[in-house]
């Protein structure tokens, strides 16, 4: 889960890392204000959940609250990377004397946290380890050892920070803290910066949480950005099913990640297109029939394929699951069915005596009636 | 990683629902559990085993040489401490949505302590005729049959899936190697593989792997070092960039853990990649001459 800038900043705040004075706003009016209540020029920031916002026009300086308001007004309501700007981040500005950059990441080479660090900060960090690469400095970290000042020193020994160097050291620590304390996948500051006032300051932040994490940080995940969802999208994150909206006609509904999105790879090899990606797997194996009306409600949907291929997730509860809703909404779409693994012997009578349809022998063979049924209906396929 | 009849069990939350319901399957099956853990209910028996306060317990009293996990996410960490404390040399842990931070603590007790863990999120390992270990359909006859080729997967339905098709191809399996789908596991794709290149009942390896990570690049790597026999189908080919494809490790950012990148690097290593599984027999007929 990604947050926007104004909601990662407090984290660093809270670990001891200074941040500029700003005020989140909504509307033109709440930006004058801000820059009225900060009384200094400022910069006018667009909050949205992605990188390059600067490229895209949205972060604007302002020397008042006029030109705060202008700025406001450009920014609100630009699409940004796919994200529509809700809302500013209106904050003091000041003069710059050096920029650094500063990070901590899970690092699934190490299966452990990676902190990182650069004497050049304001580029993207792919940037600068294209461009600077003896600039950049990594330290695999021992997480039951944990991250102190010393590693922090050692780590950017030699980048030429000067007088910068002890505090810089001390911010990585304290960032190291914030990342821990708070389920993070990635916690980057940059720049971090030396302000003309002296003071070391971080100028930009970006946080994501741990989607497992969010399970013990409910406060903290309800200052995330939620993902951009469609209506039937939002309605089975309700559900607590997994289901991504495509643009196709077969309608897909399978158990396991591994298990659907290959159904949706064998289809579009086949010549075929998804309507969805929806999977019934883990603890949502008992939830066929909200699962069914989801794929049944997409009005693109020319037909049904069900594969289910039982590990965990049993196979006869599925299917059984699935029977019951199929009886209750008697839809009038045609549905083909591939049922194998755990519970396959008692799902696939249970299909022949009551649904009266017998599943394919292959994922594959019902896959190819799925795409012959959806050119039949006249479908996009 | 690979589990053996002689192996002894260890259930770490067997009085639950799916752990009743899998300990069974596994006992039918011929896996040896010799004891579970639940503190609450420790003194009791259960699925005809002792159930002992912790896995320390287990350990004195009956010994074991493998413990699985069916705990929920956030007890997982203390869990797995537990286990690894008690001497475990092997962990599976199948739970998913373990929080990642946890997972690497986890596995740096593990690493410490000369413990190998499997997963999180892995649907466990099978070993046909012998003994599985997790949630596998072990004892669907389409699914599984004694062979020899070794599967490894990040996924347990597509591991299944690959599995029939093996079996409908008149295949069977060595070894049954579930990874997990998180996105940091304690067993790799390579560290899978390079124990199905030392066993010696495995001929051939099949690779399922999917979209997200660099696994599947790194095992490739090691692959050109083998002369078994190597085929892989990996997930994802479909799926839109950016999301989050269910598994926590399944997804794409930017030009990293695409599809294209680890069939390029597969099949620089001279390993086929399918297009799909129904492909298997043929791939496997012809690779192994």
């Amino acid at each position: 889960m990604n947050f926007e800038e104004h909601a990662a900043k407090p984290l660093l705040q809270a670990a001891g890392i200074a941040i500029p004075r700003g005020c989140l706003a909504r509307s033109v009016a709440e930006a004058q204000a801000a820059a009225t209540a900060l009384g200094v020029p400022v910069v006018v920031k667009a909050q949205v959940p992605a990188g390059k916002r600067s490229k895209a026009g949205g972060i604007l300086a302002a020397d008042g609250p006029a030109a705060a308001g202008k700025a406001a007004n450009a920014i609100l309501g630009m699409e940004i990377a796919g994200h529509r700007v809700e809302a500013v981040l209106v904050e003091e500005r000041a003069t710059i004397a050096a920029e650094y950059y500063a990070a901590v990441v899970n690092d699934a080479a190490s299966k452990g946290p990676l902190v990182m660090a650069s004497s050049e900060g304001g580029m993207d960090i792919e940037e600068i380890a294209a461009s600077k690469p003896d600039r950049l400095r990594r330290a695999l970290v021992d997480i039951l050892q944990g991250f102190d000042l010393e590693a922090a020193r050692a780590m950017i020994d030699g980048l030429g920070l000067g007088s910068d160097e002890a505090p810089v050291a001390e911010t990585l620590v304290a960032l190291y803290r914030a990342y821990r304390d708070n389920d993070g996948e990635l916690l980057e500051v940059n720049p971090l910066a030396r302000l003309g006032d002296g003071r070391l300051v971080a100028l930009d932040c970006k946080f994501a949480l741990d989607d497992s994490g969010i399970q013990r940080r409910q406060e903290l995940s309800s200052g995330g950005s939620p993902e951009t969802l469609t209506t039937l999208e939002t309605r089975g994150k309700a559900l607590g099913l997994r289901y991504i909206e495509l643009d196709g006609d077969i309608g897909v509904l399978g158990n396991g990640a591994g298990l659907t999105m290959t159904t949706m790879d064998v289809i579009a090899h086949r010549g075929g297109r998804p309507a969805n990606f929806l999977e019934i797997g883990g603890d949502a194996y008992t939830k066929a029939r909200p699962a069914l009306e989801l794929v049944l409600d997409n009005p693109k949907v020319k037909c049904l394929l069900v594969n289910f291929c039982g590990a965990f997730a049993r196979t006869d509860v599925m299917t059984g699951g699935l029977i019951d809703a199929w009886e209750a909404l008697s839809p009038t779409l045609p549905i083909y069915f591939s049922v194998h693994g755990t519970g396959s012997a008692e799902a696939q009578a249970m299909l022949r005596q009551r649904l009266g349809v017998s599943p394919y022998k292959t994922m594959d063979g019902a896959i190819v009636a799925a795409i012959a049924a959806a050119r039949e209906a006249g479908g996009p396929s | 990683m690979i589990v053996r009849d002689a192996d002894r069990v260890l259930v770490q939350g067997i009085t639950g629902k799916q752990g009743t319901y899998w300990t069974e399957r596994m006992q039918a099956y011929g896996t040896r559990v010799v004891a579970g853990v639940n503190p609450k209910k420790a003194g009791t028996e259960h699925c005809g085993v002792p159930v002992c306060a912790s896995a320390g317990e287990a350990m004195r009293e009956t010994g074991f040489d493998v413990s699985v996990l069916f705990i929920p996410p956030l007890g997982v960490k203390a869990a797995a401490r537990d286990a690894i404390e008690a001497g475990c040399g092997r962990l599976v842990i199948l739970t998913e949505h373990v929080p990642v931070q946890d997972v690497m603590e986890l596995l740096a007790m593990a690493r410490a302590n000369g413990a190998i863990v499997v997963g999180p999120n892995t649907a466990g390992l099978v070993t046909p005729g012998e003994c599985f270990v997790g949630f596998m359909p072990a004892f669907e006859s389409d699914v599984f049959r004694p062979g020899r080729v070794g599967v490894i997967s990040r996924s347990g339905s597509l591991g299944a899936l690959i599995c029939l098709n093996l079996v409908q191809a008149g295949f069977g399996q060595s070894a049954f190697i579930g990874i997990g789908g998180d996105p940091i596991v304690g067993t790799t794709t390579r560290d899978a593989l390079q124990e199905l290149d030392a066993d010696e009942s495995t001929d051939a390896v099949v690779i399922v792997g999917e979209i997200g990570g660099t696994m599947e690049e790194d095992a490739a790597e090691y692959a050109c070092t083998m002369s078994k026999p190597v085929v892989a189908f990996i997930a994802g080919r479909a799926s839109p960039p950016g999301k989050k494809m269910g598994h926590a490790g399944a997804i794409v950012m930017g030009d990293k853990g695409t599809y294209a990148s680890k069939r390029t690097a597969l099949e620089a290593a001279g390993i086929e990649v399918l297009d799909t599984p129904s492909e298997l027999g043929r791939a496997l007929h012809a690779a192994l001459g």
